[in-house]
């Protein structure tokens, strides 16, 4: 897996102009009579992805996925895979398989019958399929439960089961909806490194759709942030949480202090951000916000330092008073409370058992930050 | 929560269970009665049964009973699960108020009136009275039952077993017969169950829509109740009575055992 | 999710936008609907319109006992010509005659005491079901469908036994010295109230449990815990709370009671007045095909609004299914 690691750091054919689309969607959209579930939306994605449709419960991932399954068709627009059009494909004559969220294992059928299914519909020779199940239970780790009925497994296990069936049948797209959704904290964290072992070991296209942010933001190469129908940001975890696009996003992945404001003074690379109680901010690298824009600066607690005294040599502090402490172990998160009521959020590491600054509730705190540490929002 | 209530709750249910099948238990004990007089106990007697056996009238009649309800149960079974999917599968369609009304409809419908309208309606096309008319008319208030039945049991089904299936290949017909079937198959052996009972039971309609020859037993033994009370009807009933129990409760046994293993399965498998 | 939600119902409308490969799925559709659609249509539908028809014809003595009363021979004049000839004598007669409306008043009034009494005696059953251990309840619903299973008539021809002037009822009470003569209940209203009572009670329970056992019961703990007495939390909370199933189990005993034949006619005898027998006289004794017709129409106008409240419990029940 190690070489595959290595391969993984410049997977990145979304930046590559020559690369060959695999899924498209072309200005698709999706109407339920007056509910529009899919507005207009177009993305790509490339094969041997794993791709995220992150988003709300109704934001329209999940529609998405079922059309390119071929559960719904479009209302308007086109999805190609590997060139050709799916329109009037019947789901199964597509090329793509599914997890399902509630795994629907069939169950009156047995583990291994269940994994049989799809190859049994391909009229697959009965020793190739047998061939292929017992590959499938030893990939998902299953050998002893091939006989057992679904009812008979654990939550885990189905959901082994589940996979284990949408890739027997070798589909050039697995679509997974909300793969890890019903497995409890723990083994959800240890199955997204199964899954996408298990991507890298089946060289297939992933697209998976959850809401759970920190599971797209682990498994997947890229995202795609929706929001009623409509694709907010596509990019790579980091590029959603260091530089997203708009206040939507930035708000929608992780915590963020947003700071609104008009661009008082602009020069090449950096700005200069007034607040409505005058508070200036210094930003570098302001992107193409044009002095008089109304903007948002947003910055992640975790780039804001908190201290009893003004700090030196940072461009950027704001003075206030603690308001809320919560002690969390790793870390201790403080809410100061600025002169103009807004409430700033600042994390501090606890790399030290026990701080010689400690800051309590009422005390007079400086928050600060550097001036590229946050980005400045004009959506 | 006090014993006041739990002992009203107990109290309330003993009665209500002694009320339901204290004339039961009454009517199958005077079955073994050796006196004639079925109210008044004249020692122990198989004898009502020996002359049961013997009536060719009634056995015949049985006959006809067993029949009509082997048939019309099957092919109530396949239409009312037709019903069924209709009314879960296509929520829009021309006539679908109408059509659900026809299903529901015939559960409260006085007998009577059924009676009366399919005979008028065998009369109107010229059709004789008899074994076929029968038949026909305990399939067409059968099929209501079945389809309350199994469309119960397709509210619930999950039909991302259907798209399960098809996402791996399967055609919707095959996705029919591999997936949807054997899944509620359950339902539709109890809609089955369901409609043979009701089609044993029934007086009304039949008495309306039968013919010479084709008398069922309840018809029998209507005609020899109104006559009067003997231990020879007790007996016959009380035939009825062991038949319709041993089934149901093998039945109910047999589910509940599956219930008992399903659950330690389950178990089983939470513990690894 | 919504969108997955709302597929559901236009699974079908998706299907019919595909050619070729999904025309067959779509004739095959077409077929669930169509086979019992036509079967009830013929079997439910055509013969109501056939009794109607019949209902206003006229009495003949001829088979069948009837002279048509539509003949689609005749083309547009001819039907012209016959709905002149259409008579509401039947339906005239029935008002005329104190016989029938007496009988439509008894059975509505009878199916009416006998239903709340059904409620009476199945509400308490309902209520201790739902609160038995719940290991016991399956074995207590089962108990309750089994009588269900068994015939009907024979339920019935047990009472005869019980009730019947030298009956073990009057055996027991006269053997105890409750009373000293036997009680004629056999062939009174009384014996229809017990016999409905007894034949219904399933139909009753079995909603009235349903709705019971639905109920949270934290909701009765918590309106005792804000100072509730158990009799008033009963009435303020359980008893509302299990209305609709009160309301399906009225219902499903108060229509079938009112047209109720095999009951009256072995249990009421021949003084009681009920228009399910009436009806069944009408056709089989006095052989009159168009004023049997008539009672059908009538009776069924009595039962539409209480069928076409249990048609609304039912879709609503199914919609909340889904």
């Amino acid at each position: 897996m190690k070489s595959l690691g290595s391969i993984r750091r410049d997977f990145a054919p979304w930046n590559d102009p020559n690369a060959k689309p695999y899924i498209q969607f072309e200005n698709v959209t999706k109407r339920f009579g007056d509910f529009v579930a899919v507005n207009n939306l177009s993305l790509t994605i490339y094969e041997r992805e794993f791709f995220a449709l992150l988003g709300a419960s109704g934001c329209g991932k999940s529609t998405l996925l079922r059309m390119l399954a071929g559960f719904e068709q479009p209302t308007s627009g086109r999805i190609l895979l590997d060139g050709e059009n799916l329109a009037g494909t019947p789901p199964y004559r597509r090329p793509v398989n599914m997890m399902f969220q509630s795994y629907a294992l069939f169950p009156h059928m047995t583990v291994e019958k269940n994994i049989a299914f799809g190859l049994k519909q391909e009229g697959m020779p009965r020793a190739d399929v047998e061939k292929r199940v017992a590959e499938m239970l030893k990939l998902v780790k299953l050998e002893p439960f091939a006989k057992r009925k679904p009812h008979q497994l654990s939550g885990g296990q189905r959901q082994r089961v589940a996979l284990a069936r949408s890739v027997a049948k070798r589909p050039k797209v697995l679509l997974l909806d909300e793969p890890l959704g019903a497995l409890d904290k723990k083994l959800r964290e240890e199955t997204q490194f199964e899954l996408m072992d298990l991507q890298q070991e089946l060289g297939l296209t992933f697209v998976v759709v959850t809401h759970d942010q920190e599971e797209a933001m682990t498994m997947a190469d890229r995202i795609a942030i929706m929001d009623k129908g409509e694709v907010m940001q596509v990019a790579t975890p980091a590029e959603v949480y260091e530089a997203p696009a708009s206040r939507f996003v930035a708000n929608f992945v992780g915590n963020v202090n947003m700071f609104e404001g008009k661009v008082a003074e602009r020069t090449e690379k950096n700005a200069t951000i007034t607040g409505a109680t005058g508070a200036q901010i210094l930003v570098e690298n302001a992107g193409d916000a044009s002095a008089g824009a109304n903007v948002a600066f947003a910055i992640r607690p975790e780039k804001i330092r908190i201290s009893s005294a003004k700090p030196d040599g940072l461009a950027n502090a704001l003075e206030g008073e603690v308001y809320d402490i919560a002690y969390l172990g790793d870390m201790t998160v403080y809410h100061v409370k600025l002169s103009d009521g807004q409430i700033v959020r600042a994390q501090s590491m606890n790399a030290a058992r026990i701080s010689d600054d400690p800051l309590t509730w009422n005390d007079r705190a400086w928050v600060s930050f550097r001036p590229d540490a946050g980005v400045v929002l004009t959506r | 929560m006090n014993t006041t209530w739990s002992r009203f709750n107990i109290t309330s249910i003993t009665m209500g269970f002694a009320f339901l099948y204290l004339p039961i238990v009454l009517l199958v004990v005077f079955s073994f009665n050796e006196s004639k007089l079925v109210t008044v106990w004249g020692g122990f007697s198989t004898k009502w049964y020996v002359s049961l056996f013997q009536n060719q009238a009634l056995m015949d009649a049985a006959w006809v009973t067993i029949r009509v309800g082997l048939i019309s149960a099957t092919v109530a079974t396949v239409l009312g699960t037709l019903a069924a999917l209709a009314l879960t599968r296509y929520t829009r369609f021309r006539g679908r108020v109408l059509f659900s009304g026809m299903v529901f409809a015939p559960l409260v419908m006085p007998e009577v009136i059924t009676g009366l309208s399919l005979l008028l309606l065998f009369v109107a096309v010229g059709l004789d009275r008899g074994f076929f008319t029968l038949t026909l008319a305990h399939i067409s208030f059968t099929m209501c039952f079945v389809a309350v039945v199994v469309q119960s049991r397709l509210v619930t089904f999950d039909r991302s077993l259907e798209e399960a299936a098809m996402d791996l290949g399967a055609s919707p017909v095959a996705t029919f017969f591999q997936v949807t079937l054997p899944v509620i198959l359950p339902a539709i052996v109890s809609g089955w169950m369901l409609a043979f009972t009701l089609s044993l039971d029934d007086l009304v309609t039949s008495s309306f829509t039968s013919g010479p020859g084709a008398t069922t037993l309840p018809m029998k033994i209507y005609s020899q109740v109104r006559l009067g009370v003997t231990p020879e009807i007790n007996a016959a009933c009380t035939i009825l009575i062991a038949i319709v129990a041993t089934g149901v409760i093998i039945a109910s046994v047999v589910n509940k055992r599956r219930e008992v293993q399903r659950l330690r399965d389950e178990q089983a498998a939470l513990r690894g | 999710m919504a969108g997955a939600t709302l597929s559901a119902t236009t699974a079908n409308g998706a299907a019919t936008a595909q050619p070729a490969t999904q025309l067959a799925n779509s004739f095959v559709s077409k077929l669930v609907i169509i086979v019992p659609y036509a079967f009830l249509v013929i079997f439910f539908l055509v013969p109501f319109f056939i009794v109607f028809k019949i209902s206003l014809s006229q009495t003949v003595i001829a088979m069948p006992p009837y002279t048509p009363a539509f003949n689609f021979g005749g083309g547009l004049s001819g039907i012209i010509d016959q709905l002149k000839q259409l008579n509401f004598d039947n339906y005239i007669f029935l008002t005329e005659d104190p016989l029938y409306i007496n009988a439509y008043f008894t059975s509505v009034i009878v199916a009416g005491i006998s239903t709340l009494l059904t409620l009476l005696v199945g509400y308490p059953i309902a209520y201790g079901m739902s609160r038995a251990p719940a290991t016991l309840r399956p074995t207590l619903l089962m108990l309750v469908i089994l009588p269900f299973w068994t015939s009907f008539l024979i339920r019935v021809y047990a009472w005869i036994g019980i009730l019947k002037p030298e009956g073990l009822l009057n055996q027991l009470l006269l053997s105890t010295g409750i009373i000293s003569e036997p009680l004629i209940i056999l062939n009174t209203y009384t014996a229809i109230f017990i016999g409905i009572v007894y034949s219904y009670l399933p139909f009753m329970i079995l909603p009235l449990y349903s709705a019971l056992e639905k109920m949270d019961y934290s909701l009765v703990e918590a309106a005792q815990d804000l100072g509730c007495p158990p009799i008033t939390a009963f009435w303020k909370i359980t008893f509302p709370m299990s209305l609709p199933g009160v309301l399906a189990g009225c219902l499903l005993v108060f229509i079938p009671a009112v047209g109720e034949f095999v009951i009256p006619d072995l249990l009421g005898g021949s003084q009681t007045l009920m228009i399910g027998r009436t009806l069944w006289n009408e056709f089989n004794n006095n052989r009159d095909w168009p004023v049997s017709s008539a009672v059908a129409v009538l009776l069924l106008l009595v039962l539409i609004v209480p069928i076409v409240i249990f048609q609304h419990a039912q879709a609503r029940a199914q919609e909340q299914g889904r």
